[in-house]
Order: C-alpha cells, then structure tokens, then sequence
C-alpha cells in the first residue's frame, strides 16, 4: 500500500472549496479527520458508499469538508438521522461525526437507544470537554474542577464516561484514544467500520481555545502533552488496580482510561428487520 | 434502497376496495399506496393507530417501520431516510408536533420530502389527548424559527384522510418541502366509508431525481425542468451533496456570513411555494354561487358547517361554505373573491380563533368577518354553527 501524504489525502476525499478550515491552530479535529480517512483508505472504500452524517458543534463541520455525501443535521439529532439513512440503504456505511456536548448532552437519549437497538453506525465522538464552538461552555465530560464560561468558579458536575456507557448498553465496539497517537485510532476506526452494529470511537482531542487556555494547561504543545500524562491504558489500569502499590493505585484512578473497552458480535438491527421482511414476503406471520 | 414500489402487493395488504375504516387507518392506507416505504414515530394520542397500523402493514409491503426514542428522533429518521431515496412520513399530535418544529425548519432549509401527520389534539400542553381539535393550525405555519413557507392539508373526512395523504406525498415530493396533513383526534377516530381508487385512478408523483452532469448544483434552479425546486440528489449515488441547516450556497457548502447567499437560498425557498399559491389552492365550495353569508373552514369544523348550510338552504337563506382542503399556502384569490361577494364571513375553528386572521387579512375590511371558535375537545353542533348566520 502506498504512504499517504497529507497532500494526496487532500487531494484524494477532501473538497478545496472549503480551504482555509474553521478549525483553530492546535485543534486536533483535524487529526481526527485524517484518521477517518486513512482508516478508509486502508480498508480500501469506495467514498460513494459512504454517508457522513453530523450534529452541531466543531467536530460536526467534518462532512462539509470530505468530498462525499454528507449530513450535516441539527444539534444531538446525528445518530437519529444516521438511523433513517441506514434504515432505507443498509448497503451504505454510516459514520457520525460528534462532539461531547452533541453527544453526550442533547442526543444522549438517540444515543443510547441507537446503541439499545444495535444500528450498524460508526459514531466518532471528539471529545473536548468542552463546548468549543459557543465559547467554551461546561459540558457533560468536563473534568470536575475545571473552568468554563459557565463554570467560572471551577466545574462541580461529575462528568459522563460515554465509553462505559456504550459498554453497559453493550455496544458491540468501545474504543477511546488520543489524537495525540495516529495508529491505535486509525486501526480502531477500521475495525468499528467494519464491525456490524454500533461501533463508538471516542477521541481525546485538545481544544486549546475554549479548554487549555481557560485551564492554564499551557501552549500548544503542553496540552497535547497533557493527554499523554493523564492517560491510561485499560490493561494497565488493571494491572495497577490488582498489583500496585496504593500510590500507583490513586494516581491511576485518576487518569483517563483508554484503549478498547468491548469487542463482541450481536444482531444488526436492520439485518433483523430486513429478515423480517423476507419472513412476511414468503407469507410467514 | 431495496423498496420498490408494488401496487399489486399494497393492494394486497391493503385489502378489499371498500372499508369502513378509521381515518387514521386511511391515512396508512394513502401513505402504502402512494409509495410510502419509511415510518418513524412515537406512540402518542390520537396518532398511535397511525403508527400501529404502519408496524403491522408497513414491513409487508417491503418498507420499514421503526418506533424511535421520542418524536425528535422519529422526525431525523424520517429525515435521513427520505436522503437515502426513501418516501418517508412521521405522524403524531400536538406534544410530538411541537417537539419536531426544529427539524420540520431543517427539511425546509436543506429541501426535504418528508410527510407530517398530526392528528391534532386539544392544547396547550397535555391537554385532553383523547380530544380532537384545531388548535395547531398557526404552528403548522409559523410554528419553526425563520423565514419559511408552508405546504398544510386539512381532511375532514375518513376519504380525505386517504386522500389527501396520497395528496401530501405528491406535494412533498414535487416541492421537496415538507407537508402537513393537519388531522384532527375526531377525524382520525371516526369511521366510515373509504373506497381505495384502482392504480390508473391514481396519481402518484416522485421527486426529480437529478442526472450526475459535472455542473450539477444540488441547492439550485433545477436545469432539467426551470423550477425553482432542485433536482435531489439520491445519497450513494455518487453526487457527494453535502446538506446543512446552515444557511448555504447553491453547491450546498455554508455560506454563513453572507448577507447575499441568504437571502438567495431564503427567497427560492419561499417563493417555490408561494409562486404557486393559486395552482396549490384545494378548496371546495358549497352553495357560493349566489351566497350572501359564507363561512369559511377546513377539517371536521366542515362536518357541522356544511350540515348548517343545508338547513339555511332549506329555509331560503343565501348561506354558502368555503372548504380549505389546503390551508398553507393561504388560498389569497378565493378569500379577495368572497369578500367582494358577501356580506358576511364566518370562521368556525376548533381553537379560539387562528385561520380567521388570515382570513380578515385577506377580505381586507370587504366584509365582515367573524370568527366561531369552539374549545374543550367537543365539535361544533350544527345549531351552534346555524346561529351565527342570524348573527
């Protein structure tokens, strides 16, 4: 296979009407985006098979910049809308780009419930902490302590983890990365598009307009450090959890769990539904 | 999309040509036929029949049904179910309907076919949902933020709801704008006769799907027939549209901070409603010919209303009716004519008074113009409507 550069990535899936981007310097939505296409292009996908579907927020602007069909929808309505599209063409792939707010907010519920019902969805969640496009508002992943537009004396609201979460509802795939880190995402974004059902991939990714700056984590280049210092692989954490010492124990508790929460196989929805059909075709009740 | 269209196996499913049916059921009916093939919804009183009925014919007819989380999500699906090719309608009642305003104004910006059903209940709030009414008129109109036209159908019979279903989804899909078909809870629960028209009887209209030329603007004047309403570009059929709510430009991509793209996209938007205002008009009229006194009303308000022009006919009174089969786009000409000719407009309405506005906008002082509200979940009788003749 031939090495991608970002230059022929550009070339390849993206739209030159749309240069210069909105994102800001330091963001790393951009990352995020690479990523999904490099996952693409190694699982070697025809882009016209493909819908990019879309809420409100930073991340949510990612279809309008691929050359592909795209929907770009209302705030937490994404995975609602991915639904319907995957409904009427179960042949098209559906990724949803969104952000912790239009997630784990004000589409919590269609969350939860595409996940309930098991859509074949690949969900990349860039997860911020924050609500970047408004201004740095508190959102439902901002660590506690933290400080925002609307919680200037420090957040006292205890965050949501979305990757615990799809793993109870029993999301067939769980994955949470950094950005700071290309291959461990790529790799499970190619595996939760593959996977039939819902796949959720969460991305670590640093907002250093509306969340480093409020939150002195320093320029650029120390935020994205930051994501490195404060991460944990899940079977490290457990290691630490059984064998560590109660220091390593109650620093670990306090890092970000990352890696692949869950792997399993369950029954499609609309695989299901789609029998169904056949079962009625063929006069059965 | 693995649906196709097969009259042969809706009628089927259908069953016999003549029932006695709830309008609720005739309302599935006209959606089966007219090639419907996506149902989102919510279970709310007095829609949820709709949506039953949809689960038990829906997959029969190759096409699927989906109860989602709550109206919001039923309105996206239906949404993105309608990008992927599909003819796709939602219904609910007053609580759903308000829930799905915001994306009722997104599948007018991004250019939608979709189908409303709301089969209205009385308001505010919860109400009195086993209760039918009219009080969701102006919402169907106004009800989303913006700058919007509006395509509203007001059946007032158990054939109507057929009909005027199979009505919705040919406007829907030659206007690529969202339809209303206003029910209401004491249509949708009444039974009575519907005959299922043979295929050649119908007519059944689809969307201009666009032809992939290099120059193709997905969010333009189509090329194919000059209308103002975009050829649609099918997803996974390689046009690589992109479709937002943001404001945008006629290749779909924001154009956020320009004053001019706005009021480009917001203008055609509208007017490939308005223009065809008097083309759009379905009304029916009653005794007009020589009518000195006219009411003017839609729905099951038309039931009493026109059992009350009978009485007056009988009693040698010049009393006619004027039924709105379309409410949205407001029929302007027909109310201008009627004020010129009578002396008197009477607006029964199960509200507190909404289509008379629009009404005494438009017989610009001519006539008076009265309005015969009726609130609490009971129809008019015909005697009250009868009394408002004598004044």
């Amino acid at each position: 296979m031939q090495e991608l550069s970002a230059e022929l990535i550009r070339k390849k899936y993206l739209r030159d009407e749309m240069w210069p981007s909105i994102f800001c310097n330091g963001c790393g939505i951009g990352n995020v985006l690479d990523y999904t296409l490099r996952a693409i292009e190694e699982l070697n996908l025809d882009l016209d098979e493909i819908v990019f579907v879309s809420g409100i927020g930073c991340s949510s602007r990612l279809p309008g910049y691929i050359n592909a069909d795209g929907l770009h929808t209302t705030h937490g309505r994404a995975i609602a809308f991915a639904t319907g599209v995957k409904a009427v063409n179960p042949d098209l792939k559906v990724i949803v780009f969104t952000g912790d707010g239009d997630c784990a907010a004000i589409g919590g519920n269609h969350f939860i419930h595409a996940i309930r019902r098991n859509v074949d969805i690949t969900v990349i969640m860039v997860n911020n902490f924050i609500y970047g496009m408004t201004g740095g508002q508190l959102a439902p992943t901002t660590p506690i302590g933290s400080r925002s537009t609307t919680s200037p004396y420090g957040n006292i609201e205890p965050p949501f983890d979305l990757c615990e979460l799809a793993k109870v509802i029993g999301a067939p795939y769980v994955a949470r990365w950094t950005v700071s880190h290309p291959y461990r995402p790529i790799k499970s974004i190619k595996r939760g598009i593959e996977k039939k059902g819902f796949a959720y991939i969460e991305l670590l990714t640093p907002c250093p307009t509306a969340y480093g700056r409020r939150n002195r984590l320093g320029d650029i280049k120390e935020l994205w450090k930051w994501y490195d210092e404060n991460t944990i692989l899940i079977e490290e954490y457990e290691r630490i959890m059984k064998y560590g010492s109660d220091e390593e124990k109650e620093r670990a508790s306090k890092m970000i769990k990352i890696g692949v929460f869950q792997d399993i196989e369950k029954p499609e929805y609309f695989e299901e539904y789609y029998k169904l059909i056949d079962r009625l075709k063929e006069g059965g009740k | 999309m693995r649906y196709k269209r097969d009259p042969d196996l809706i009628r089927k499913v259908i069953g016999r040509k003549v029932q006695f049916v709830m309008g609720d059921t005739a309302c599935v009916y006209g959606s089966l036929l007219a090639g419907c093939s996506f149902f989102a919804g919510y279970p709310i009183t007095p829609a949820s029949e709709i949506a039953e009925e949809m689960s038990r014919l829906l997959p029969r007819v190759g096409g699927v049904y989906i109860q989602m989380e709550d109206e919001i999500g039923s309105i996206s699906a239906v949404i993105g179910a309608s990008w992927a090719g599909a003819k796709s309608m939602t219904a609910t009642s007053g609580p759903g309907f308000s829930l799905m305003m915001e994306n009722y104004g997104y599948a007018i910006m991004s250019e939608t076919p979709c189908v409303i059903v709301n089969v209205q209940r009385v308001g505010p709030s919860t109400g009195q949902p086993t209760r039918g009414a009219q009080g969701d008129m102006m919402q169907a109109r106004w009800g989303t933020h913006g700058d919007v036209e509006a395509l509203v159908l007001a059946p007032s019979t158990v054939q109507e709801c057929f009909d005027l279903t199979i009505e919705a989804f040919n406007l829907t899909e030659r206007y690529r704008h969202p339809v209303c078909v206003m029910m209401d809870g004491e249509i949708g629960h009444l039974r009575e006769k519907v005959v299922i028209p043979d295929e050649d009887e119908m007519k059944i209209v689809d969307r201009v799907v666009a032809d992939k030329d290099d120059d193709f603007l997905p969010f333009d004047v189509s090329k194919k027939t000059g209308r103002k309403v975009p050829d649609f570009p099918t997803f996974g059929k390689g046009f690589k549209v992109h479709v937002t709510g943001l404001t945008h430009d006629t290749r779909g991509l924001p154009a956020t901070d320009s004053q001019e793209e706005h009021e480009k996209l917001i203008k055609r938007i509208v007017s490939k409603i308005a223009d065809d205002r008097d083309k759009l008009t379905m009304v029916e009229k009653v005794h007009l010919d020589d009518a000195e006194t006219a009411f003017v009303t839609y729905g099951a308000s038309a039931r009493a209303t026109e059992a009350a022009v009978e009485r007056a006919r009988k009693e040698g009174k010049k009393v006619g009716m004027l039924r709105l089969k379309l409410v949205w786009p407001f029929p302007i000409k027909e109310i201008r004519k009627l004020a010129d000719q009578v002396e008197k407009i009477i607006v029964p309405e199960m509200n507190l008074g909404q289509i008379v506005h629009p009404v005494r906008e438009y017989a610009e002082g001519k006539c008076e113009v009265i309005s015969a509200p009726k609130v609490g979940g009971e129809m008019h009788t015909v005697e009250e409507v009868y009394r408002y003749i004598e004044g």
